[in-house]
């Protein structure tokens, strides 16, 4: 938890407590990326949740890096356990289990340059962004957040708060709305 | 002490030896069990009263020739039983033993349990898709609407107790019941407890049996109806991973109860505290799975829905409100 040290000058030994804590972020990021492209590079749709959820539990270990382990929790609990489930659950009820060709004929031979220029000119930006930024130290906030959370949730965005579970509400009567519609 | 390489080795070994042990004489105490409730004796070849009849089967298991079927998605096919396992055995390391004894006292336990169980979803949700197979992927379906049914009515019952002791904690939440069995969560009378935590503990109960697909919930591989559901595809080890990987969530689901609302390693009575309640404690629970298991027939899918929709998520909503409201008042 402590061994989130901020740009060290000399790469730690591997076999020392942070090398070790290095290899595990590098492993948490390689695990991002790896269900990332997984997500948007298989054809089977059950197969890209799958990597979603990997993409997910990656997310899940890099906010523990932050020093935030009940967002990391609830990354675990919400989008792993309950998303990534949902949507996969959505798929094998509505498609059948056949690899998706859809949208594959109409492809020029513009498309993929073009993808790459925007995302390499997103990747650039975001990169200078990051480089050139006055990074903020905000000092930590212990171990367990979860009081400071729950502390601003119901005082400093207490309105917001209150905003979204309206907006959940909305969207539970909705779906109870269209789905007992048709039966009698 | 907390950073020692060696505490760390140890306590991987221990978890996993704790783990494998339960896992396969889990098994052999279900099958003894299921005997006796139904009059008969039950593995007895194998060793003094068939102890031995779990290293035979895990022979016969990895002996078997690694099936895998045609038209199956051989990836995630092979990664379902072991997604399977992973979350089970990781659910160990916040689980406090005793007072001294727990790999990690982690702030956030309570959470990380209940993140960590949802996981196992996926893998049966997985494994059954990879099969395609008919029965297979009903049975996935079913599993995982029955375990995001059941989750909510946990989830909210356990709020109850996180509010009742104020701690994410699973050790603080147990320290807060050290002292007899006056202490214990679930026949507390200080602060109303006496009033919504037995009926918290019976929703909670209920939810584990749910969450971990034992019957009369076991929807998810009802043979009359199914084959052996989501794991009719299976052979050998791979099979072998999802019946251990149910065990082990009924041992973690055993421990949560025994922490939450039965004290934990406390002693009844106020004498020598320690890992030996906490281990009675949990293998009395895990005798009333198998007991429930072989008293009670099968329910229907949408009784056991609407169980959870109907019944449990109302009454646990309310509950929680109570004890809110109790809390404010005390």
């Amino acid at each position: 938890m402590q061994a989130l040290v901020c740009q060290p000058t000399v790469a730690p030994a591997l076999f020392s407590a942070e090398g070790m804590v290095g290899v595990i972020f590098l492993l948490t990021v390689a695990l991002v990326v790896a269900g990332a492209t997984i997500a948007v590079s298989a054809r089977r749709l059950v197969r890209a949740v799958a990597g979603l959820a990997v993409c997910f539990t990656g997310l899940a270990g890099v906010y523990y890096f932050l020093l935030s382990p009940f967002l990391a929790m609830m990354q675990l609990l919400i989008y792993v356990g309950a998303v990534a489930i949902l949507i996969a659950f959505g798929i094998m009820m509505v498609t059948p289990d056949e690899p998706q060709t859809v949208g594959m004929k109409r492809r020029t031979a513009l498309v993929g340059p073009l993808a790459f220029s925007v995302a390499a000119l997103i990747f650039a930006a975001l990169s200078v962004l990051g480089l050139k930024t006055e990074w903020q130290v905000f000092p930590r906030q212990g171990a367990s957040d979860i009081k400071a959370v729950g502390l601003s949730l119901l005082t400093t965005y207490g309105f917001v708060f209150e905003l979204i579970s309206i907006v959940l509400l909305m969207a539970i009567i909705g779906a109870l709305v269209l789905a007992r519609r048709g039966r009698n | 002490m907390e950073t020692s390489i060696w505490r760390a080795l140890l306590y991987l070994v221990g978890l996993l030896a704790f783990a494998g042990v339960n896992a396969a004489w889990l098994g052999w105490c279900e099958r003894k069990g299921a005997a006796r409730i139904q009059r008969r004796i039950g593995p007895c070849e194998a060793g003094f009263a068939g102890l031995l009849q779990p290293i035979a089967d895990g022979i016969k298991l990895m002996s078997k020739q690694l099936l895998v079927p045609q038209g199956v998605d051989g990836i995630i096919f092979r990664v379902a039983p072991i997604l399977m396992m992973i979350p089970a055995i990781t659910s160990m390391v916040a689980i406090p033993f005793s007072e001294n004894i727990g790999a990690r006292n982690l702030e956030l336990s309570v959470l990380l349990l209940f993140a960590l169980a949802s996981l196992g979803m996926i893998a049966i949700l997985l494994g059954g898709w990879a099969s395609g197979n008919k029965y297979a992927i009903i049975s996935a379906a079913r599993s995982v609407s029955q375990n995001l049914a059941y989750e909510i009515p946990m989830l909210l019952t356990v709020i109850t107790v996180v509010l009742m002791s104020g701690s994410l904690n699973l050790h603080d939440i147990a320290i807060s019941q050290q002292g007899g069995f006056w202490h214990w969560n679930i026949f507390r009378v200080e602060n109303g407890h006496f009033l919504t935590m037995w009926i918290s503990f019976i929703i909670f109960f209920i939810c584990s049996v749910a969450e971990t697909n034992r019957a009369p919930f076991d929807m998810a591989e009802a043979e009359s109806e199914l084959v052996a559901g989501f794991m009719t595809e299976y052979g050998s080890m791979g099979f072998g991973l999802f019946m251990m990987g149910e065990y082990l969530n009924i041992v973690v689901g055993a421990c949560l109860t025994a922490t939450l609302f039965l004290g934990g390693w406390d002693c009844p009575f106020g004498l020598t505290p320690g890992i030996w309640w906490f281990l009675l404690k949990i293998y009395v629970l895990i005798f009333t799975f198998i007991w429930i298991r072989w008293t009670y027939p099968r329910t229907q899918i949408y009784r056991l829905l609407n169980l959870s929709w109907k019944i449990l998520i109302p009454f646990s909503l309310a509950n929680l409100m109570v004890t809110a409201a109790l809390i404010k008042v005390f």
